[in-house]
């Protein structure tokens, strides 16, 4: 009996161990590979860095489903949006032509690019789907510049992890890794079914993470910081949405 | 041990005697209380079954929780307000976008409601590999759960049916072991429900089906996975619902303590039966 119950508290506690050692060498690997997200505090950050982990994992390089023209949503549905403030009117009134994306951080070039700069980069559609966390979802035609091309442009810092992008509407603004942000089909968008992108689609300018469900595909752009740590963003969660109690990472 | 180690001749140390001696009255009432009240369910499946309990309870409230923020079913790809549904439930939802008909619009509960979700998903994949696994490798899979050669016929399938049906009280027997019917049900929510509704909830997600884009195709599309994992959620609760309901139907009172401290307090009969 005593035989037992020793070799079993040698077991238990060899087990506890290599356990406990497993755990801190595979937080150390997630660190170091980025599969840690910034919304890891707190109750629900093991389930959160579970999530983000293993998809980071398995998605780093797949494509979103695309469709075929007879699979977009007609009539297109556009989600509710707050009322555009004065400074959107203002621009909306000059039809979008002084709109700028400004981009800043750990850039060679920072840079502000106008509308028509943005579209004198080759233009590129795809036509996926857009998810909300609500449940509800719809298929459109996308048209845009891959975000890659805009950062190539701008010339990221190797050293870089996330890109922080804001909305004119100062209460929304998110950010992705740079898996995301450097993904193919990450897109500043500013056509949809083959025409302009409409106001209440996001519409003069939106960035498409089609990976990710519709709150990370902030609409109205202005504004984007490439960095390597989401700590002095906000209150440090990542984006405006773990704030408001939502999770930072929106892949499921 | 204790009886092979008295049973060694020769020992004359009096403190060895003094044990044994000691030891022989002791060992009959121990022997006694140790059929009367021998585990009934390992600690691994008392430990599961109670980690399992909790996390879908957090799964059914959360989940209940997101489903009240679009209350709209769809089959297909996509749907939203300006699609036809294919159903919708008469409850309110906690964003005003949804026609409900009703006047009001609950308090948003998404956020919390998916962080618990997602991490009470994970904690109950885990146990659920963690029970499966073991249950295979130290055969109570095969032992206790696979139906027996004999139960694999119509008339012993059709007996269980019909004590069943006759509301006939478990004999003491089977409180030592599952019938026909428990063996079949647990397998199937085991085996078919669970990994389904699993499944149905990652076709949901972008990012998995970025990566395996066959588990959303095969399924008919996002929506029909939403729908699908609401009707496999369902048959969970309604899993639930008959399982308690048997458990108070079979002795609310053994049952939980046999499913807490692993102990049935039976007659000495039915527990030399099982032996």
């Amino acid at each position: 009996m005593s035989n037992l119950s020793r070799r079993k508290l040698i077991t238990t506690g060899l087990a506890a161990t290599a356990g406990a050692a497993g755990l801190g060498v595979a937080a150390r690997l997630a660190e170091k590979y980025g599969l840690i997200p910034p919304d890891h505090g707190g109750f629900y950050g093991l389930g959160e860095t579970l999530t983000y982990a293993s998809q980071r994992l398995l998605t780093r390089h797949s494509l979103a489903r695309e469709f075929s023209r007879s699979q977009i949503s007609k009539p297109p549905f556009a989600n509710e949006i707050p009322p555009p403030n004065d400074a959107f009117k203002r621009l909306q009134a000059g039809g979008f032509t002084d709109w700028r994306l400004d981009i800043n951080g750990m850039v060679a070039r920072p840079a502000s690019f106008s509308m028509a700069q943005l579209k004198s980069y080759p233009s590129q559609s795809q036509i996926t789907m857009v998810q909300c966390e609500e449940g509800w979802s719809y298929i459109a035609e996308w048209i845009g510049v891959p975000l890659s091309h805009i950062l190539q442009a701008v010339e990221v810092h190797p050293h870089a992890r996330y890109v922080v992008y804001y909305s004119i509407d100062p209460d929304w603004w998110e950010s992705i890794d740079m898996a995301d942000a450097l993904h193919p089909q990450t897109f500043l968008t500013y056509g949809m079914n083959g025409d302009e992108l409409p106001v209440a689609s996001g519409g003069p300018l939106r960035l498409r993470v089609p990976r990710q469900l519709g709150y990370k595909s902030v609409k109205y752009i202005t504004r984007m910081t490439v960095t390597d740590n989401l700590k002095s963003f906000g209150k440090g969660l990542g984006s405006a949405s773990p704030e408001g109690g939502y999770a930072w990472y929106a892949g499921i | 041990m204790r009886a092979s180690r008295d049973t060694i001749p020769g020992v004359s140390d009096s403190a060895y005697v003094a044990g044994s001696v000691s030891a022989i009255p002791a060992a009959v009432p121990t022997a006694a209380v140790s059929s009367l009240q021998s585990a009934r369910h390992s600690t691994l499946v008392r430990v599961t079954h109670w980690i399992t309990t909790l996390c879908f309870f957090a799964l059914l409230v959360s989940g209940v929780e997101i489903v009240i923020s679009h209350p709209r079913f769809y089959w297909g790809e996509t749907g939203n307000d300006s699609t036809p549904t294919l159903f919708k439930l008469p409850i309110p939802s906690s964003r005003d976008l949804v026609p409900t008909g009703y006047g009001y619009v609950l308090p948003d509960q998404n956020g919390w409601s998916r962080y618990l979700h997602f991490q009470a998903a994970w904690l109950l994949i885990l146990t659920g590999l963690l029970y499966v696994i073991a249950i295979v490798l130290n055969g109570h899979l095969q032992r206790d759960l696979l139906p027996g050669k004999s139960d694999l016929s119509w008339r012993a399938f059709s007996t269980a049916i019909a004590s069943h049906l006759r509301f006939e009280r478990p004999s003491a027997a089977e409180a030592w072991s599952y019938n026909l019917l428990q063996r079949l049900s647990y397998l199937f929510v085991i085996f078919v429900l669970f990994p389904f509704v699993i499944w149905t909830g990652l076709a949901m997600s972008p990012a998995f089906v970025s990566a395996v884009p066959a588990s959303v195709d095969l399924l008919g599309g996002q929506q029909s996975a939403r729908t699908l994992h609401f009707f496999v959620s369902l048959a969970l609760v309604l899993f639930l619902l008959v399982h308690v309901g048997m458990v108070w139907f079979a002795g609310f009172k053994s049952r939980m303590r046999a499913m807490i401290n692993g102990r049935v307090i039976t007659g000495s009969t039915a527990s030399t039966e099982q032996k």
